[in-house]
């Protein structure tokens, strides 16, 4: 089958050279760590807190427990003891009440981190309650639930489950390092999927600036019939879900529904490679696979971090900056958060740290609007961008509405073309903030 | 809590944390190198009264914009060099013969009444270079529109070969006529800037390849001018020679860098579109049955004037939308 193309893309500079070859380093917390865990790490209601000050955890142990319908269980990446719940900084910008955690070394395991031997004759329902005591979440970034996302109303209307490799975002390396470093994971894990959905296919589609994992997986898929691999011409923002499944199946998913609505699941990558740990291995989420990059590190690459180690831990612990950074960056280029500082915890969303010397965190002056159209003629979503943008300003948000405003996916391309170096995703994130909120 | 005494800050701004390379004023560069290969043609074919008028005009518009801006207490905007474009688009739309106070007054016209007192750049609302034009037609009928250059040995004392054209008994040009209206050299047959016709194609493919501008509106533009004047010739249904007429006068040069200027046409892929075949309508219109042997310029405001009504009628269709 061919690649089908959604027709706004933008070619980016992909800056991945300095840490695609870099393999995954573990970087593991030692005696006195302090680990934070925040209740929110995902989309939903915060988890509610199963342990006490002064508590003492292993490592695997649920501290937290899911509450609500969408929501997910934490647990404690180490060894140690609870010395404080209070609310904390997390990377967003938001304080939310946090399990506090001090590691003693040992990282002494739970018996509940346990495998599976037989993972041939289990249920849809035994599979989603292994996946949601692990606490698993989308983890692209968005953090939605997994187990909620693989129970769709009807399962059998499932056609298609869409494996996200596009890794579209530039200075993201983290993924194409788990599908080139656990091939085994991820085969099984697909395989282990569709057996759960018996009418759906399943796509791999990767980026071909990422040709070594294509080369791999076509290999690997190779006497499969119901998986296909596809590479992708590598364009921005390929890797947003809605586009990804216009790039690999030429459908768009109707406005307000989910992808499931057309019979498709998207899960991202990585999210597929843990699968494969949690049933077989009985590892809940704890950890993470991060890239750090950018032209302030000294030593760019790969790491898998615990959850809960503080950005400067890691950052010190893989061979800090080489000077002062001007801009540090949680989650990417084009679609991350600017830090203030470093005393915040590594979440389940979490994927890159970017540091940016002055001279490359090249910030311009807002220019009047020329009307060039770029930003139309780029927008993944067709929207007016730069009309939305005026309607924000002046918080005229029936405007905003009636323009699709609420569809955006703030995948920031708007400001990204825009000649006059309008801050176009800026103002519309707000609006949009805004109007949710009802202000 | 964000300023705590912590003395770790760095640099916030909201995403994307990168921008592309391409400013507002490189893109009016773009424009303005595009323009140079037909601007020496111009200096070339009619020396230092073509160059002098060139350059009174680009200047002229440079100071007013600059001049309003100071008096006003606005951000001085003349580094875009948008109001460059101006003034060699206005040069480029008179005969060589002008008297160079003309040039003065059209500069004044087009960038404080267009486009400053409208809220400048990007917010005019018809071209400031053809409202320009338009205003010493109407001003100053006279003198825009004599076309006898003395200087050159064998120049014609005639108006511009599209006025030829269009009263002349004979209706078969020959090939080599074609041929020296696209090069245009030694030529000073017509307005400055209309006599290079290929040199203005090649700068509008320039435009295109840096993707300045798009081929949509200069397509359809150009398409529809050709096909009503095949249609509708001079003498009858199908008695049309587009292959020639759409290389006299301004068209090119209105199609490729006038119809396409940003703030005066339409955003949208659909509205471009439709914006180029109504200036193409309008251009074979006036060419064939209105009384200016020229029609780009009316053709080009009055579909300038059109542009929110079309951008408001032809949305893209949103993602996922039924």
């Amino acid at each position: 089958m061919r690649a089908f193309k959604f027709k706004q893309r933008l070619h980016l500079e992909k800056h991945k050279g300095h840490t695609e070859d870099m393999r995954i380093k573990p970087i593991l917390p030692i005696e006195g760590d302090i680990l934070t865990y925040p209740l929110l790490q995902h989309i939903g209601s915060p988890a509610r807190p199963l342990v006490e000050k002064g508590e003492r955890v292993l490592l695997g142990e649920k501290i937290a427990e899911a509450s609500g319908r969408i929501s997910a269980n934490i647990h404690s990446g180490v060894s140690g003891t609870v010395v404080d719940i209070r609310p904390t900084l997390e990377p967003h910008g938001h304080y939310t009440e946090s399990i506090i955690i001090e590691a003693d070394g040992k990282m002494e395991e739970h018996p509940s981190v346990k495998g599976l031997e037989d993972t041939y004759n289990l249920t849809r329902e035994q599979f989603l309650d292994i996946i949601k005591e692990a606490g698993l979440v989308g983890l692209g970034g968005a953090g939605f639930p997994t187990h909620i996302k693989l129970a769709p109303a009807d399962p059998d209307l499932i056609d298609c489950i869409l494996v996200n490799g596009a890794e579209c975002e530039p200075y993201h390396t983290h993924d194409h390092r788990v599908m080139l470093e656990k091939p085994g994971n991820i085969r099984e894990s697909m395989e282990l999927l569709l057996r759960l959905f018996p009418y759906a296919r399943g796509i791999l589609a990767i980026e071909t600036n990422k040709m070594e994992s294509v080369m791999l997986y076509k290999k690997l898929f190779a006497g499969n019939d119901r998986i296909e691999v596809i590479g992708l011409p590598p364009t921005y923002p390929q890797g947003s879900e809605k586009q990804l499944i216009e790039s690999c199946i030429n459908q768009q998913v109707p406005m307000g529904g989910l992808p499931s609505d057309i019979g498709v699941i998207v899960l991202n990558v990585s999210t597929v490679a843990a699968i494969d740990a949690i049933i077989r291995r009985g590892r809940p989420i704890t950890r993470r696979i991060m890239t750090l990059s950018g032209d302030a590190f000294v030593n760019p690459g790969n790491y898998e971090a615990v959850l809960g180690m503080s950005y400067k831990t890691l950052v010190e612990r893989a061979g800090g900056f080489k000077s002062r950074p001007f801009k540090i960056m949680s989650g990417g280029a084009m679609m991350g958060w600017a830090l203030f500082n470093l005393d915040i915890p590594i979440i389940k969303t979490d994927s890159v740290i970017l540091a940016f010397t002055e001279e490359v965190a090249n910030i311009q002056k807002e220019h009047p609007c020329i009307r060039c159209a770029k930003c139309v003629e780029f927008c993944p979503m067709g929207l007016l961008p730069y009309e939305l943008n005026i309607q924000a300003l002046y918080d005229d948000f029936e405007g905003f509405k009636k323009l699709n405003g609420m569809t955006c996916i703030e995948c920031g391309s708007c400001s990204y073309i825009c000649p006059s170096k309008r801050h176009l995703a800026q103002s519309i994130i707000m609006a949009r903030g805004r109007v949710r909120r009802g202000s | 809590m964000s300023n705590n005494g912590n003395a770790s800050h760095y640099l916030i701004t909201s995403k994307p944390h990168m921008r592309a390379k391409i400013t507002t004023s490189r893109i009016m560069l773009d424009v303005i190198i595009a323009l140079i290969p037909a601007i020496l043609v111009a200096v070339i074919n009619f020396g230092p009264q073509g160059t002098a008028v060139i350059a009174v005009s680009v200047i002229s518009c440079v100071f007013f914009e600059w001049s309003y801006q100071k008096i006003m207490k606005k951000p001085i905007t003349i580094g875009d060099y948008s109001a460059v474009i101006t003034g060699i688009l206005i040069a480029f739309g008179v005969p060589a013969t002008v008297p160079l106070w003309t040039m003065v007054v059209a500069a004044f016209f087009a960038i404080v009444i267009v486009k400053q007192l409208f809220g400048g750049i990007g917010q005019n609302f018809v071209n400031p270079a053809l409202a320009a034009r338009a205003f010493l037609l109407a001003a100053y009928p006279a003198l825009v529109t004599i076309y006898d250059f003395g200087l050159a040995p064998d120049a014609v004392v005639t108006a511009t070969p599209l006025v030829e054209f269009a009263t002349a008994e004979l209706h078969t040009p020959v090939l080599g006529a074609v041929w020296n209206v696209l090069w245009g050299f030694g030529s000073t047959r017509g307005a400055i800037g209309e006599v290079a016709t290929i040199l203005i194609i090649l700068g509008g493919i320039y435009l295109l390849i840096r993707k300045v501008i798009n081929w949509r509106i200069p397509v359809f533009f150009i398409g529809t001018t050709a096909v009503m004047l095949l249609v509708f010739g001079r003498h009858g249904l199908f008695t049309g020679q587009p292959h020639y007429e759409i290389f006299l006068g301004a068209l090119m040069l209105a199609a490729f860098f006038m119809a396409t200027d940003y703030a005066t046409s339409p955003m949208t892929a659909m509205g471009q579109v439709v914006f180029g075949i109504g200036c193409g309508a309008i251009t074979a219109i006036i060419r064939l049955w209105g009384g200016f042997p020229e029609g780009v310029t009316y053709a080009i405001l009055l579909m300038n004037l059109l542009v929110p009504l079309i951008d408001k009628l032809t949305k893209p269709r949103v993602y996922g939308a039924a």
